[in-house]
């Protein structure tokens, strides 16, 4: 179809180009596309104007093949038919945005809740709860199984570990796991609507403690559509110093998974290599930087911190020995038969579910779905074919793992060629201010895959919407699916095997 | 068998001689603020307005950090004129909510908890962790001192499973309205007597979402502190260096 605004990663377009189709339209067109393989990156609803009642929904779909990011909207309204019951990856978005702005999805399988917070605008609650009050967490009616000998067992906000709040609901028979169900929003700290009329001075720092183990990627997207938005194009050296932090955020939150996989399955040898090597890979990061989890190092415009011969060469000796250990420690895990016993078939998730409710990154990937942002969108990080095809088609916990090896392997060779070989470049551009009336798109794999991030700017160039997808917001649903017919001894498993981040989900 | 000793082997022993020896530390880690007076222009103000997060402010000719709401930000806006800098120091650990007001030079490091406390905890802690809204990031430098590298549990201090197992609770986050009530029932059901630490800017002031109308800002009116520990996250050893403090192990 010619004349639909078609744009690349990173890129913005002003809002009066995005078509406004009828409901109709807007529906056939997210169909056709995610049939020939599309993925559904992103769902925003825009009030029409401050205070209106009626919204506009906007989709973001990724063309995967052609690198294109497709945007059109949907003609204003409060009441909209859902268009989950034909197209699942739709189920959260549209909770989302009736949470939000107080709209409705007629004909929503699952219409709840999603981080229980008020109306933004006050006015009407899609529930019909009272829209002046903050509504009380974990209020709605959970999906239940009737029958002889049928229980259900409650878990959280406060579960064991040290870990973030959530709350989980199995269905059980006997010990058979017949459904879990996972209600968040413990973590909601109302980060969207912090951002609206931005960006402030507190803005960087609120974009990098929106998932405090991926504030690399956060702040990487956000500094892409900054970027986009000002029209400007960072230096390749700025982009090998970020792209360099975010293969060792990927490096120690997958490291760290084997050591809490191991842990689950009670191999102690790499659960105890690895939750040592994790810090390690941290501390790299710590001397680019001056803190573990890279914050401070990426702003819009470039980087903070540069690498002189001297840190490269310092970082590249700390490297050596550590990736020898970390290799050592996974080949002990992958050759251990009673620990591969443990992952092989456990927490299954079928590709049919998987591509249905969008599973993304390393879900997404062990079940065969090769949505990798590296891989198919332009980013001015990665060269293209830099990045190789690193699927499974288990679709079990072992999957799981095995796309992580993969990655761990990529990414430590990534590291020692680029710390090897930095281009040239000043470190930070002046960002101009973000055009205004438009609508900006930035998208990098993160180590649990796809972060989206979209700003809609307003006539005086602030943001009007600030929409954050953490690759969490797809993959809890993944989890749910992974525990059917599992017992609920294997749930930490199942969920190490995800390790889906709860505050970049609650935001 | 043999293929796991010799990768035990290879790994060699890691854990590290704190307290004893002084950790390395990255050059450029982000501690305790250096303040230089000298700098400062004649009734210069600029400091009072200048941290997005309110953690500054000139005071009878002082300058003072509020160290728990200070997020150690690479690009601190705190002083055009040069005359506030982070040095190297991971020590922040402090008893009191003012003694985080810092104006240089020496911070009145945490002390011992009182005789009882310490006579019933100064042997054995255990610490119920609370997620109140936290980014995880706090969380992360937590779980690490479990590590070998850390190993807490060799100064008798370990993190349990269940509140009626602790001896106190150590919060992080800002305290989400969310979390609110969950935070109160699980400080309930913590057997008394009890100890609370807040870890991170977050459980202290609010963090980097102070004033959200999500969150409450910390812990200040909501559960007695007991030990503050400033950062964004702090340093795993901010923290163990803390909760050594209390312990009278250092």
């Amino acid at each position: 179809m010619s004349g639909l605004p078609l744009i690349k990663n990173g890129g913005a377009l002003p809002l009066a180009d995005i078509p406004r189709l009828t409901p109709a339209e807007f529906a056939a067109m997210c169909k056709a596309r995610l049939t020939e393989g599309a993925r559904l990156v992103a769902c925003l609803a825009v009030p029409e104007d401050e205070g209106a009642a009626s919204v506009t929904l906007i989709a973001v779909l990724a063309d995967d093949e052609d690198g294109d990011l497709l945007v059109i909207g949907q003609e204003p309204g409060r009441e909209f038919e859902s268009l989950t019951p034909r197209i699942p990856q739709f189920h959260l978005f549209e909770r989302e945005i009736a949470e939000q702005y107080g709209v409705t999805f007629a004909g929503h399988p699952w219409f709840k809740p999603v981080r229980f917070h008020a109306p933004w605008q006050g006015g009407r609650d899609a529930w019909g709860r009272n829209a002046s009050l903050h509504p009380l967490i974990g209020d709605m009616s959970y999906f239940t199984v009737d029958g002889p000998e049928v229980h259900e067992v409650g878990v959280g906000p406060v579960h064991a570990g040290v870990i973030e709040p959530g709350h989980f609901r199995f269905q059980c028979y006997g010990e058979r796991v017949l459904h879990l169900e996972i209600s968040l929003g413990y973590q909601h700290r109302g980060i969207a609507r912090l951002l609206q009329g931005g960006p402030h001075p507190q803005t960087p720092m609120q974009i990098e403690t929106m998932a405090g183990d991926t504030s690399i990627g956060h702040a990487t997207a956000y500094a892409m559509l900054m970027e986009g938005l000002g029209g400007i194009e960072i230096s390749p050296r700025a982009a090998a110093l970020r792209a360099i932090a975010l293969e060792l955020e990927r490096l120690a939150c997958h490291v760290g998974d084997f050591g809490a996989l191991a842990g689950d399955v009670g191999y102690l040898p790499t659960a105890a290599y690895c939750g040592r090597l994790r810090g390690d890979y941290l501390n790299l990061t710590g001397q680019l930087c001056g803190s573990r989890f890279g914050r401070g190092l990426v702003r819009p415009g470039g980087v903070l911190f540069d690498l002189d011969s001297v840190l490269v060469a310092k970082m590249l000796t700390a490297l050596g020995p550590v990736a020898r250990d970390t290799r050592g420690a996974l080949e002990l895990f992958f050759n251990t038969p009673s620990v591969l016993a443990r992952l092989e078939g456990t927490g299954k998730v079928s590709v049919r579910d998987a591509f249905y409710l969008g599973l993304v990154g390393v879900a997404g990937r062990a079940c065969g779905l090769d949505g990798d942002v590296r891989r198919f969108h332009r980013g001015n990080v990665y060269a293209p074919d830099e990045v190789p095809s690193m699927i499974e088609e288990g679709g079990d916990v072992l999957a799981r793992a095995l796309v992580r090896q993969r990655e761990v392997e990529h990414a430590l060779a990534f590291l020692e060629q680029r710390l090897a070989s930095l281009p040239d470049g000043s470190l930070r551009v002046v960002t101009p201010p973000p055009s205004p009336d438009s609508l900006a798109v930035a998208m990098l794999e993160g180590w649990r895959g796809p972060i989206t991030h979209v700003a809609v700017t307003d006539a005086a160039s602030r943001f009007k919407r600030y929409q954050v997808v953490d690759p969490s917001f797809f993959n809890w649903s993944g989890l749910a699916m992974a525990m059917r017919d599992e017992q609920i001894s294997d749930f930490p498993l199942c969920n190490k095997s995800f390790n889906l981040s709860y505050c970049g989900f609650d935001l | 068998m043999l293929k796991i000793i010799r990768e035990r082997w290879r790994q060699g022993y890691r854990t590290s001689g704190f307290p004893k020896a002084e950790p390395v530390l990255p050059e450029r880690f982000r501690g305790l603020p250096l303040l230089l007076g000298e700098r400062c222009p004649a009734a210069c103000r600029d400091c009072d307005t200048a941290c997005p997060f309110g953690a500054l402010r000139r005071e009878a000719g002082k300058t003072v950090v509020d160290l728990g709401r200070c997020l150690f930000c690479a690009d601190c806006p705190g002083c055009p004129h040069g005359g506030l800098t982070f040095s190297s120091d991971y020590r922040l650990a402090v008893r009191q909510r003012s003694d985080l007001l810092f104006s240089g030079p020496e911070l009145p490091l945490a002390g011992k908890l009182e005789k009882k406390m310490l006579s019933l905890f100064g042997r054995s802690l255990k610490l119920r962790q609370v997620s109140a809204g936290g980014c995880g990031g706090c969380e992360a430098d937590i779980n690490v001192l479990g590590t070998l590298v850390f190993d807490l549990g060799r100064f008798g201090i370990q993190m349990v499973a269940s509140p009626r197992h602790a001896d106190g609770l150590l919060v992080t986050g800002p305290v989400s309205e969310n979390m609110h009530s969950a935070l109160l029932a699980t400080y309930d059901a913590v057997p008394g007597p009890k100890i609370v630490i807040a870890a991170g800017a977050c459980a202290i002031a609010g963090g980097p979402f102070a004033d959200s109308p999500e969150v409450h800002n910390g812990l200040a009116g909501i559960l007695p502190v007991d030990l503050y520990i400033p950062g964004c996250p702090p340093h795993p050893y901010t923290i163990l260096d803390g909760l050594l403090r209390l312990l009278e192990k250092r």
